[in-house]
């Protein structure tokens, strides 16, 4: 392994790229030449570390200095000041956020942002994701080794004991996922990783395998070696092609170095890993339905029981789990269930992956630990709502989250207090509004999205989304009744009761949340023909019938 | 009904097209979990799915001693169920604007009733001269920036209504 003085970590996330990242990074490559350091210091491009207020961002290691957003100008003065005098140029370094809150006495490393907990994004933007050598220096690969020297037994006993429970929404126990599957008899078993992560507003899985994509591989493996599968997909959306790109690279070292294939660190275990493409489903991210993809054909979810536990991919007993779950493993193989529960809330251990988004005014992906209250992330990660507005509504985990009214801003983020206050955490996509929008305007934009990806499989999902709609933009205009609102949520209750998948189910969530917390919003379409927010266009008065 | 034999063929397109498909079955292998890649592959070599294409897909992925069994059927309904393949020939830029809640929240509202009148094209339609098909598109992953829109395989984040006419106009 090449050792060099100092590394310099250039940002490459699309939006990085558009404020100039590659231009930045080829000068930094002719000034390093130029200053004769190519040798001392390695250049890299990192994916996307949260830092939306900063792009593009520089990160110099060992001193984990941020520089940003850095321009061209910048680069020299950069090189010059930093990496040949060896000071830090001050006047660049970019911005730092304020600590403060329930949460402080959180660590803040250097370059990190303050406040979070980094479990599975750890490693995200502080090694090369396309050097496997970085991962390994970064603990990497150790608890594999330490995991195939345990009983299979101790491996699902350990995960049930640090309450790890699943990140893709449904907070499943994960450790008594993998007894069910360890626990069947067959010769062939599967590990699928679900990353098809398509819920809008989500993309911390796409942070986690374009920045640390070896981190899954070595939870695969080990969740091949606990539930005795020798073969394992990585399905990956359509749209995630860097992801995949760096997924097929990482497990082409991992061969090489003997991580994964044949007798896996000399010991009798073999597995390997695909990455399978997605074409563009949201219903592919239900489980029956991505294995249906797997296995070429339309993403339609299967009717359930029996369960992809026992009968999965091409019917052999499948283990399925979130990209974010996945990343957790190796952690708490390493370092025991007990400091996993050190982290988040007795019911609920561990980190969440948040992405904040709407009108705040940082956007970005965090980490922090479980059971953290919406007004604590908007008011510290999001850094206040935009130009000071009222907030209004969040939505959560995308579009089969809940709408979250601001009566519930204080109540802790975590599986069992949300379950409690009857509404979802979902996939961690947390969507901000301030009081400029419009809740139906929301739910019709949700209701769109659904009946968009709804499969037709099944008729309360395939009929339902279109009824409602419909009702709903007739309401927005100006042209609904006051019954509309009752048979809206028996459509949603039928939605919920009788689909065959989660998209179905859910897909009533938005109009039964909008019903329950702004009702008098929506009645004022109705009654009054107006719309509150002032974003709904009316049909006028004279033209309706 | 899904015909595939009515579908006229023009005679240099014909080959490129047998060409495109017979290194995408080569390259991801005639097994039941390659279908979707290799005509996502076709997709991108060739800009959609033509029938033909099916027809020769097919071909060569029936193979009933490998117990790999496929019809035109369930290849064409992998084509018409999944956004990223496309049965019908699109314009020669395809714009591609995410209608999801976050986009929508931060100025997506305005930016497709702006992208609507600058094209003057409605979600599905191609305009007359095949210049642009305007399609809509659930999430991109790219939230933290959005509203976004892909014009091809560009992607502009943080657009405003303003930047349309010069974004559009780099594409002829």
């Amino acid at each position: 392994m090449k050792f060099s003085r100092s590394m310099v970590l250039v940002s490459n996330d699309p939006d990085s790229v558009r404020l100039g990242a590659q231009e930045v990074y080829r000068r930094f490559g002719e000034k390093l030449l130029e200053l004769g350091l190519s040798e001392e210091v390695t250049l890299a491009q990192i994916t996307d570390i949260g830092r939306h207020d900063a792009l593009p961002l520089v990160i110099v290691y060992p001193e984990a200095t941020a520089y940003g957003p850095v321009t061209v100008k910048d680069v020299d003065r950069i090189v010059e000041e930093h990496l040949y005098k060896g000071r830090i140029a001050e006047e660049l370094l970019a911005p730092v956020k304020e600590l403060s809150g329930r949460i402080g006495w959180l660590k803040a490393r250097k370059g990190a942002s303050p406040m979070e907990k980094k479990i599975v994004t750890r490693r995200v933007g502080r090694i090369d994701p396309e050097n496997i050598e970085d991962y390994i220096a970064e603990d990497g690969y150790q608890a594999l080794a330490k995991a195939l020297h345990m009983e299979r037994a101790e491996i699902h006993a350990l995960l049930e004991k640090s309450g790890l429970q699943g990140r893709g929404g449904a907070g499943f126990p994960t450790g008594m996922k993998w007894r069910f599957v360890a626990s069947t008899k067959s010769p062939k078993k599967y590990v699928v990783c679900n990353a098809d992560e398509s819920e809008p507003g989500t993309f911390k899985d796409r942070i986690i395998l374009e920045g640390d994509p070896h981190s899954i591989l070595e939870a695969m493996a080990i969740a091949a070696y606990c539930v005795g599968a020798d073969e394992g997909y990585i399905y990956v959306r359509g749209e995630y092609q860097l992801a995949q790109r760096r997924l097929e690279r990482a497990i082409v070292q991992a061969r090489e170095w003997g991580l994964l294939g044949k007798n896996i660190l000399d010991t009798n275990f073999c597995f390997d890993v695909h990455v399978h493409s997605g074409a563009g489903a949201y219903v592919c991210g239900e489980e029956t339905a991505l294995l249906e993809s797997i296995e070429g054909k339309r993403g339609e979810p299967r009717a359930r029981p029996p369960y992809p536990t026992t009968h999965g991919l091409w019917g052999k007993p499948t283990l399925i789990n979130n990209v974010e779950t996945l990343a957790n493993v190796p952690p708490i193989v390493l370092n025991g269930a007990e400091w996993y529960r050190s982290f988040g809330t007795p019911s609920s251990p561990g980190t969440k992956c948040y992405t904040i988004l709407g009108n705040v005014n940082f956007r970005g992906l965090i980490e922090v630990p479980m059971g953290i209250t919406l007004r604590e992330i908007i008011n510290i990660y999001g850094q206040g709502m935009k130009n000071g507005a009222p907030f209004k509504m969040a939505q959560t985990g995308g579009s089969s989250g809940s709408i979250i009214p601001a009566s519930l801003q204080d109540t802790p983020m975590d599986f069992e207090s949300f379950r409690r206050a009857g509404v979802s955490l979902g996939s961690g996509a947390l969507l901000i509004c301030d009081e400029s929008n419009c809740v139906l305007d929301l739910a019709i934009t949700l209701m769109k999205f659904f009946q968009f990806e709804s499969c037709g499989k099944c008729t309360p999902c395939r009929v339902g989304t279109e009824r409602a709609l419909r009702m709903l933009t007739a309401i927005s205009r100006g042209e609904g009744k006051l019954e509309d609102l009752d048979t809206l949520a028996a459509i949603a209750q039928e939605m919920e009761y009788a689909s065959n998948c989660g998209l179905g189910q859910t897909a009533g969530v938005p109009i039964r949340d909008t019903l329950k917390y702004f009702r008098a919003e929506i009645e004022a379409h109705i009654r009054l023909g107006v719309c509150p927010a002032g974003v709904c266009e009316m049909t006028p008065a004279v033209e309706r019938v | 009904m899904f015909k595939v034999a009515e579908v006229p063929s023009q005679a240099g397109q014909t080959k490129d097209l047998t060409r495109i498909v017979e290194a995408a079955v080569e390259k991801h292998g005639a097994h039941a979990d390659a279908f979707i890649p290799i005509l996502l592959e076709i997709n991108r070599d060739y800009g959609y799915i033509p029938a033909e294409a099916i027809r020769l897909a097919r071909k060569l992925l029936h193979q009933p001693e490998e117990h790999v069994l496929v019809s035109e059927g369930q290849l064409y309904g992998l084509a018409s169920f999944y956004h990223m393949l496309h049965t019908e020939k699109t314009g020669r830029h395809v714009v591609q604007f995410c209608e999801s809640a976050p986009c929508h929240v931060q100025g997506g509202r305005e930016l497709w009733k702006a992208i609507r009148q600058t094209l003057r094209l409605e979600a599905g339609e191609t305009d007359p001269e095949g210049r642009f098909t305007l399609k809509t598109v659930s999430c991109l992953g790219v939230c933290g920036v959005g509203p976004v829109m892909l014009v091809d395989d560009d992607l502009y984040a943080n657009v405003t209504p303003e930047q349309l006419t010069e974004i559009f106009g780099k594409y002829e």
